[in-house]
């Protein structure tokens, strides 16, 4: 069994309530950052601990709360990114309905290491179960002296709200939901200024997700150092992944980074193999945004190693042969999947999405999807094929935000790998649009 | 169905005033707009499932905001309802990984029990269906939401079970 440093005690009853969680070891960050240290001191331990973003991009967490600008009269602020939006990804939600306590305490500690005295945890409104959750727990927390003026006579104060979206992918970006939060439209601010320097109300703000902010009290109670022994080289710690698609055993779980992807996919630990007794056919191995891979390249690199869970291995190959960890989000494949229908799927996503402030995303989701659609309903053209790639190239970069490119990558990375998929369809459209066609590799290439 | 001639005709009850007070007071006091999105909430749930333009008339009155910044929110977030809706709103998860799990055919079944299509309202005004993109259940999938409720791992007849309990709640609601 690998460590748990955020699920350890997630089945304990009534874990949900202060009292458990406190007689479980809770809260102590909160007494010993508070009592004991500067906030400057949390901060160089998360530094050293080597814990990256959970939300996605993988950033240093240390080094963005260094980045935090404190000028002088002006409030700071600490949003915690409860969005989670990107599909593929349970795992924030999972976290915060069992030990809701977890976060709050992470929140606590984070808020004073940056000197934040009101901080938000913003969250999808359609958790509105999971936000009364949270509210019951603050409420408790609120009630220990825990949140409030003079927390634990140490002199620092904190109020923690909760805000609930309304239904915004692109309210998981995080300068998207800092306008969100002020009551406006989700639409991504220009960068710079960033958030650290002009965030919430022109104030200074960090946003971290949920995972991030629960783990800093793990940090806080061990040091940095003992942090990063955890894990392979710089992806250190353990992360969080939501396993489903078409797995035997589909949930949340927490693995020491490094663990073989071998080991995580068919090891009863884990996900168990894939359902039905059915081959492996492909992978989303971050959430949707990440470049699809076939099983084989998933498993091991071009170069035949094999890889592991880290952000490192998976991404090695770069966009020619590999992917990204990012959120977590592990969307399995058995070899009844068509990719052309769930490439459509992804695209139909991120056009309805699309913020709609800039024309290559707002135009080439749209039109991405609209092609796609072609193909999948065997209207589509072996131009088509190619015309995608256009699309694809045309939308990376070319954007305010990185929606554009999450749009873009699953879409190119499907006809890297799979263009005789893509062909089949327009080579055989009644074929392919009969319900349950899946391209079959042998028989085609028999035929 | 609720609905209002003008904004002078909404009242909020006194839990929702209450809680609508309670949000206000997380914001700075010159940041009331901040509320727009969980006051949305408050109503919708309050007056039947949608956003009338008086309701959100009434929201900006009492954020003191002009109508139309209620308005651009109310209309580019999708859980607000601009039309009115039956008893109770299914609202599914369409998006890749619960697509993987079933969600097509789990659509089109219920689309059969309850005669109308997605988008649509049945015919006796019970449920109106929605498709809605990811839900983070995708390990849970396929899955509907039911107002504030996640319905998780269904299949067909669990669907029917659910369809079925929902009919009897509205019955008995409206024989008090
Ligand atoms: C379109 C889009 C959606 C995103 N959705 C989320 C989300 O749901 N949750 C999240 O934590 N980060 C999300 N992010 C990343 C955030 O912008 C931000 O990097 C993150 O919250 C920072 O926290 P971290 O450093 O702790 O990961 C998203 C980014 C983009 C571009
Ligand atoms: S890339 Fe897309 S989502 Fe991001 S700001 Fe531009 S239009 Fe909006
Ligand atoms: S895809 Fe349906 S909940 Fe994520």
């Amino acid at each position: 069994m690998g460590l748990k440093i955020l699920t350890e005690h997630i089945n304990v009853p009534g874990i949900e309530t202060y009292e458990t969680y406190r007689k479980m070891g809770g809260y102590r960050s909160v007494e010993k950052a508070l009592k004991t240290m500067t906030p400057d001191e949390v901060v160089e331990e998360v530094k050293k601990s080597g814990l990256r973003g959970r939300g996605g991009a993988g950033f240093p967490t240390g080094m963005k709360w260094s980045f935090l600008a404190k000028p002088e009269g002006k409030p700071r602020y600490l949003v915690c990114n409860a969005d989670e939006s990107e599909p593929g990804t349970f795992k924030d939600r999972v976290l915060m309905e069992k030990i809701p306590h977890a976060l709050i305490e992470g929140m606590i500690t984070s808020s004073f290491a940056l000197g934040a005295r009101t901080s938000y945890i913003y969250i999808r409104g359609e958790l509105m179960f999971v936000l009364r959750i949270l509210e019951k727990a603050i409420a408790e927390a609120y009630a220990n002296g825990m949140l409030g003026e003079n927390i634990l006579g140490s002199g620092y104060s904190l109020d923690l709200h909760v805000h609930p979206g309304g239904g915004a992918y692109i309210c998981g970006e995080e300068t998207a939901l800092l306008e969100s939060l002020e009551g406006k439209r989700g639409n991504p601010r220009n960068k710079p200024p960033f958030p650290a320097v002009w965030g919430l109300y022109g104030s200074p703000t960090v946003v971290n997700n949920v995972e991030s902010i629960a783990t800093v009290p793990w940090i806080v109670n061990n040091t940095g150092d003992e942090y990063a022994k955890i894990g392979v080289g710089r992806s250190t710690g353990t992360k969080l992944i939501s396993a489903g698609g078409h797995l035997n055993k589909p949930g949340v779980y927490e693995i020491e980074l490094g663990l073989p992807v071998e080991e995580f996919l068919y090891s009863d630990e884990y996900c168990g193999g894939i359902w039905k007794g059915r081959k492996f056919k492909a992978v989303v191995a971050g959430g949707s945004s990440v470049p699809i891979l076939p099983a084989e390249l998933f498993l091991k690199t071009a170069e035949g190693v094999p890889r592991v869970m880290t952000y490192e291995s998976l991404s090695e190959g770069g966009f020619v042969s590999g992917t990204m960890l990012g959120s977590g989000g592990f969307i399995a494949m058995d070899d009844t999947t068509c990719v052309v229908r769930n490439t459509w799927n992804f695209a139909r996503f991120y056009h309805h999405e699309s913020c709609g402030q800039c024309s290559p995303c707002r135009e080439g989701t749209g039109w991405m999807e609209k092609v796609l659609h072609r193909l999948e309903h065997g209207h589509g053209s072996m131009h088509d094929i190619d015309l995608l790639v256009s699309i694809s190239k045309q939308i990376e970069g070319n954007t305010i935000c990185p929606l554009g490119d999450a749009a873009a990558w699953p879409v190119a990375s499907a006809v890297r790998h799979f263009r005789e998929e893509f062909e089949w369809h327009v080579r055989n459209p009644q074929e392919a649009t009969k319900p349950g066609a899946v391209f079959n590799k042998s028989e085609a290439v028999l035929a | 169905m609720v609905d209002f001639k003008d904004k002078s005709e909404v009242k909020f009850s006194e839990a929702a005033q209450k809680e609508i007070e309670r949000y206000i007071s997380h914001y700075p006091a010159d940041r009331k707009k901040s509320a727009v999105l969980p006051v949305l909430h408050i109503a919708q749930a309050e007056f039947g499932g949608w956003v009338s333009p008086a309701v959100q008339d009434k929201v900006a009155e009492i954020l003191g905001i002009e109508p139309i910044e209620v308005y651009e929110v109310a209309t580019f977030y999708t859980m607000f309802n601009l039309k009115p809706v039956g008893n109770y709103v299914l609202e599914v998860c369409r998006t890749g990984p619960c697509m993987l799990r079933g969600s097509d055919q789990l659509i089109e079944h219920i689309e059969n029990r309850i005669g109308c299509k997605v988008g649509e309202t049945s015919p006796d005004g019970m449920f109106t269906l929605k498709t809605v993109e990811c839900l983070a259940a995708c390990g849970m999938g396929p899955m509907l939401q039911i107002h504030e409720d996640y319905h998780e791992n269904l299949d067909p007849e669990k669907v029917d079970k659910l369809l079925e309990d929902l009919r009897n709640k509205a019955a008995v609601k409206q024989s008090n």
